[in-house]
């Protein structure tokens, strides 16, 4: 529709200019075909005093759309800012608003990262979807001035049995390892989750971490009139023409395959250029402000750059390079051409500047220049076609307080517990619900996905998937590290938003203080379903509410993060999936905790306390495809706690193996733990506890942990001081071929045996 | 201006798995009957003036020093038709 | 001593390369693509990564670098060559090594700690292994299949230039379960596991790729 609509415009060969617009005020104007409300053409007409060109009118329709104006979910992110104390922003560089923000982690070394989506696009086009969706969050964090060090997909599909889950995620994976292995970044973590709600719409969100000294931050702003504007790296082509206001703002039906615009397609040879040349450049110190070109390409770029530094500024339309030479005005102005960047430079920095370029065969040419009028003007071949306030055009967009409402059917949903639902009783039982549970598509071994991932190159991987958390060293002398983990439980947010939002908190907050990582900051991805829909609406108010008052709970401030709506088929929303990201700091990585057992005789302990709570659980979900109930109690005072002991446990080199309880219970976690090195266990249920709670609750704040005999009082003195529940639960077995996972009383599973049921799934699934 | 396409395909002792994974899916999509299939590469050369046996000659060379690997590809050149 | 690592546009692993150099115990030297000398270093990494992307095939445009002509006079003159996975492809499409690199046999990347056998050690670049010797080293590879006419498979065998063979599995549907092979000579060699991401035991999967590294060094000492 929107291409359409252009291409008529264009098939004309008239030029739209201000002037025009001037001396026909009324021409009709394809406005509501671009996605513009009628109160929003009338807004924007308001603000330009008469009717938009057709430039304008295309820069203001993809930069008020959703994705790129946040307008339906900027009143509910202002609580992140909102419930911020001084203690949280302390570490805090550069907070939410920019490309992404970025945290002091000590020594001078500082830290960016963010999560982004990309689903709708990996939906159409899986490969390249997911491949651009890597090169768009690599260069938000590039343009921070920070080299990009790691990179963690958290990835959500249809069931594992569908024939479209059988398109879309081999797709997805081969794009992420595709894009990124070729420049050259570890893929340390991340999750790859099944439920039907995914099916035909596929979460694919990418996570970048970047790491910068402090005074290489670098910020998206044009100041200084007469600084020049330079965009270099590839040239402008028709791709992905409108994908961000269409194509990431509209839900799929059977009706509207014609507003699929043309996909983007990435080239990350051209992208790892385009990295080294630009540390390069900020290593030169000739850049005074910096933008990717992503979303909305060159409106947005060129907009908040404007409006960010001193308000004005003039761009040559025509001397963007093109490598499409039929590329009307207004597309150019819109096209997602991948791996382009724009950078202001100051004249006298500017031959310097296309130097550098040129050593690394990568195209730059100045297209405008900062100027202090405080209007964006963009000409063509001598014409005005943009003559625009930049701020209205970036920033001024609407702003919606979208009506949102609790269901009358969440009630309903909450008393249907998963407590009717039949538990095994007998030992054999357990432990055919384990082997299941340990087979089913959500807890099966992933290495045929992360196996496609490069998670070594860069030599500084300490840990990664299948981890609790991927860690990276920083600093080889001193052993500086960082932590990130990913995780959502989209059954627990659909059953309570807030408190599944804030169950997602802790879990990725847990994974990274298991790795003995002090966690200090929070990026968020939320996917949703249409925002028109005041249930949906009501999930992410709950959500977001949930996730606010948790990081405060916490400590720890939200950095940035990304909103993607109209996630759903039809009526039909996914589950809410507000992904959270978790990022923390150990001092020296060489005491990093991993999660596998691997030596004899080591005393296995379960911290925290095990409730009966299965409503929501992975058992409900893989053996009785059931979902209802309450899910776990949110306990951050415990989870803090918790973290406290991993923590100083892993300082003090108490603790030989870690491993986060989450999805599937302790039995899951004893599955991995085992499995992870080949070493088997003896278990020993707690006493009082009914056997099948014990291993498949998911109650929160909970961890096992592997510690040798001659450590063991240090540590039992630790979690008593901190009033963290521990309680012995077995021994670590050897690693000959007869171990096994053994629990007393109940049952015995071979770890060949056990092996064999979980890593079978996902080759079975995709085997040729 | 004249346009010479080469082809390159893999020598035919050669494993093709992209080939053979279309080959494996082509039955899957009812199409029955197809012995094998082979996946190659096609490179378009757009020439300055008209093609001669000089310089056909040039664009073998081409063809064998880059184009193609000659340990695993074998490669044909032919003058399209403008 | 010297060993110079050429970075290539599009070279990923030319860092870990320099540090696993550094481990050895000699000084790493950054070459560049666009060089036509090699600075008068004792010897010669070339790194993994998707040079130039690797668009046409793995290693065919890198071959034609100004860097590459210098690379294969002083391998013709007996100077010590490694290439590890994209460097194994540039040295085959450079004709230094019989053979090519194709698609994995699984049409996928593949990324594993792979256990190997050293074949031959008695290589400038194996020589601190033991012959039959089994190690762990970080596999990583969309295009490491190893193929080779017959002929070609069999004198390699009979001259003792299959350096390191795959075991367990055969990750990529190597011929013969080729993971390494050297010239005649022995002194150029090509790996398509990653000895430069087994040096350090934090960050890899041990150490047991460092052997290729000071292997070199004890070489070149015993010949200076």
């Amino acid at each position: 529709m929107l291409l359409c609509s252009i291409t008529a415009v264009t098939a004309q060969r008239v030029i739209d200019t201000v002037s025009a617009a001037e001396k026909d005020p009324d021409a009709q104007q394809p406005w509501a075909d671009l996605g513009l409300k009628p109160d929003e053409y009338a807004q924007l007409r308001e603000i330009l005093g008469r009717r938009p060109t057709s430039s304008e009118l295309a820069m203001y329709s993809v930069m008020w759309s959703e994705h790129c104006s946040y307008k339906s979910s900027k009143v509910h992110l202002r609580q992140f800012g909102d419930t911020m104390t001084d203690a949280m922003r302390e570490r805090l560089l550069v907070g939410m608003g920019e490309n992404a923000g970025v945290v002091d982690i000590g020594d001078g070394y500082a830290v960016t990262f963010k999560v982004e989506s990309h689903n709708h696009p990996s939906y159409v086009e899986p490969y390249q979807g997911a491949a651009t969706g890597v090169g768009g969050i690599v260069r938000d964090i590039l343009s921070m001035g920070a080299r990009p060090v790691a990179v963690l997909d958290p990835l959500r599909f249809g069931p594992l049995e569908a024939d479209d889950t059988r398109r879309v995620l081999p797709g997805v994976v081969a794009g992420v390892g595709g894009y990124g292995n070729c420049l050259g970044l570890p893929n340390i973590g991340g999750e790859v989750v099944f439920d039907p709600s995914y099916a035909g719409n596929p979460l694919v969100n990418a996570l970048c971490v970047g790491l910068l000294r402090h005074d290489q931050i670098h910020l998206a702003k044009a100041s200084g009139a007469g600084n020049q504007v330079i965009v270099y790296g590839a040239k402008t082509g028709g791709d992905g023409i409108g994908g961000v206001s269409v194509l990431a703002s509209e839900t799929f039906d059977e009706t509207g395959p014609a507003k699929r615009p043309s996909v983007q397609v990435g080239d990350p040879f051209m992208e790892k250029l385009l990295i080294e040349c630009t540390l390069e450049l900020f290593a030169e110190g000739i850049i005074s402000g910096i933008q990717d070109l992503g979303g909305a390409g060159l409106s947005c770029a060129t907009s908040e750059l404007a409006s960010a530094g001193d308000g004005g500024m003039h761009i040559w339309l025509d001397r963007v390079p093109l490598r499409d030479a039929s590329l009307a005005p207004e597309e150019i102005l819109m096209s997602e051409s991948q791996e382009r960047m724009m950078a202001i430079v100051e004249p006298s920095s500017v031959e310097r500047f296309t130097q550098i370029c040129r050593t690394w065969d990568v195209d730059a040419s100045v297209i405008g220049e900062v100027t202090n009028t405080g209007r964006l003007v963009i000409e063509w071949h001598g014409e005005t076609i943009v003559d625009v306030p930049p701020g209205s055009v970036a920033h001024e967009g609407p702003v919606y307080q979208r009506p949102y409402a609790r269901p009358a059917t969440q009630d309903e949903l909450q008393a249907d517990s998963a407590d009717r639902l039949p538990r095994p009783r007998s030992g054999n039982g357990l432990r055919a619900t384990l082997l299941t549970l340990a087979a089913s598509p959500n807890l099966c071994d992933k290495s045929w996905v992360t196996d496609q991932y490069d998670r070594y190159v860069q030599g500084n991987t300490v840990l990664a998937q299948p981890e609790d958390a991927g860690v990276v060293r920083v600093d080889e002398q001193t052993g500086l590290g960082v932590a990130v983990a990913t995780d959502c439980n989209g059954r627990f947010v659909r059953l309570d938003p807030f408190a599944g939002a804030q169950l997602a908190l802790a879990e990725a907050y847990r994974n990274v203080a298991t790795s003995g990582a002090r966690p200090i900051a929070v990026t968020d991805c939320l996917n949703f379903g249409s925002p028109e829909d005041p249930a949906v609406m009501w999930q992410f108010a709950e959500a977001t509410r949930g996730l606010a008052e948790g990081c405060r709970a916490l400590g720890i401030p939200v950095t940035g993060g990304n909103v993607s709506f109209y996630n759903q088929t039809g009526d039909a929303a996914i589950l809410p999936t507000p992904v959270v990201g978790v990022l923390g700091v150990i001092d020296d990585v060489r005491r990093r905790t991993p999660l596998g057992f691997f030596a004899e005789g080591q005393h296995i302990w379960l911290l925290g306390e095990t409730r009966d709570e299965l409503s929501g659980s992975e058992w409900a979900h893989a053996l009785h495809g059931h979902l209802g109930g309450l899910p776990p109690r949110v306990d951050l005072d415990a989870d803090r706690a918790l973290a406290d002991v991993l923590i100083d446990a892993s300082r003090r080199r108490l603790v030989a193996a870690a491993h986060d309880l989450s999805d599937g219970g302790l039995a899951q976690a004893l599955v991995e733990s085992c499995l992870r090195d080949g070493v088997g266990a003896s278990i020993s249920l707690p006493s009082g506890l009914d056997p099948f709670i014990a291993l498949f609750s998911e109650s929160t704040a909970r961890a096992v942990v592997a510690v040798a005999a001659e450590h063991e009082a240090r540590f039992t003195d630790l979690c008593t001081a901190r009033g963290v529940h521990h309680a012995q639960i077995g021994v670590t077995q050897g690693r000959d071929r007869e171990a096994a996972l053994d629990v007393y009383d109940q049952f015995r599973i071979p770890l060949t045996e056990l092996r064999a049921a979980w890593s079978a799934t996902l080759p079975a699934a995709f085997a040729d | 201006m004249a346009r010479v396409v080469v082809d390159v395909m893999l020598k035919p002792e050669i494993l093709d798995p992209q080939g053979k994974a279309v080959h494996g899916a082509l039955p899957r999509l009812g199409f029955d009957g197809v012995r094998d299939v082979r996946q190659g590469k096609r490179f378009e050369l757009e020439l300055d003036g008209d093609v001669t046996e000089d310089r056909l000659v040039e664009v073998r060379r081409v063809a064998e020093t880059l184009l193609s690997n000659p340990v695993i590809e074998n490669y044909a050149v032919r003058v399209e038709p403008s | 001593m010297k060993i110079g690592v050429v970075t290539f546009p599009g070279s990923l692993d030319d860092v870990d390369a320099r540090r696993a150099v550094t481990l050895a115990g000699a000084e790493p030297v950054r070459l560049w693509h666009g060089d036509d000398h090699l600075g008068g270093v004792d010897a010669v990494v070339l790194p993994g990564g998707f040079s130039y992307g690797d668009y046409l095939r793995c290693g065919a445009i890198a071959r034609f670098s100004p860097v590459m002509g210098a690379v294969v006079d002083a391998a013709n003159d007996g100077l010590p060559v490694l290439g590890i996975c994209n460097g194994f492809q540039i040295l085959c499409e450079s004709h230094l090594l019989p053979g090519a690199l194709i698609r994995n046999d699984s049409r996928r990347f593949v990324c594993r700690d792979q256990r190997l056998r050293v074949d031959n050690a008695s290589t400038v670049w194996t020589s601190d292994y033991s012959a039959g010797q089994e190690v762990v080293i970080v596999l990583k590879n969309g295009e490491g299949g190893y193929v080779a006419d017959n002929a070609t498979l069999d004198r390699l065998e009979g001259e003792g230039q299959i350096v390191a063979r795959y075991l367990d599995t055969n990750p990529n549907g190597s011929m013969r379960d080729i993971a390494g092979v050297s010239n005649e000579r022995g002194n150029v060699m090509g790996l398509m596991p990653h000895p430069e991401h087994a040096v350090d035991p934090l960050c890899g999967a041990g150490t047991d790729g460092l052997g290729f590294f000071t292997s070199v060094l004890g070489q070149l000492a015993a010949h200076h």
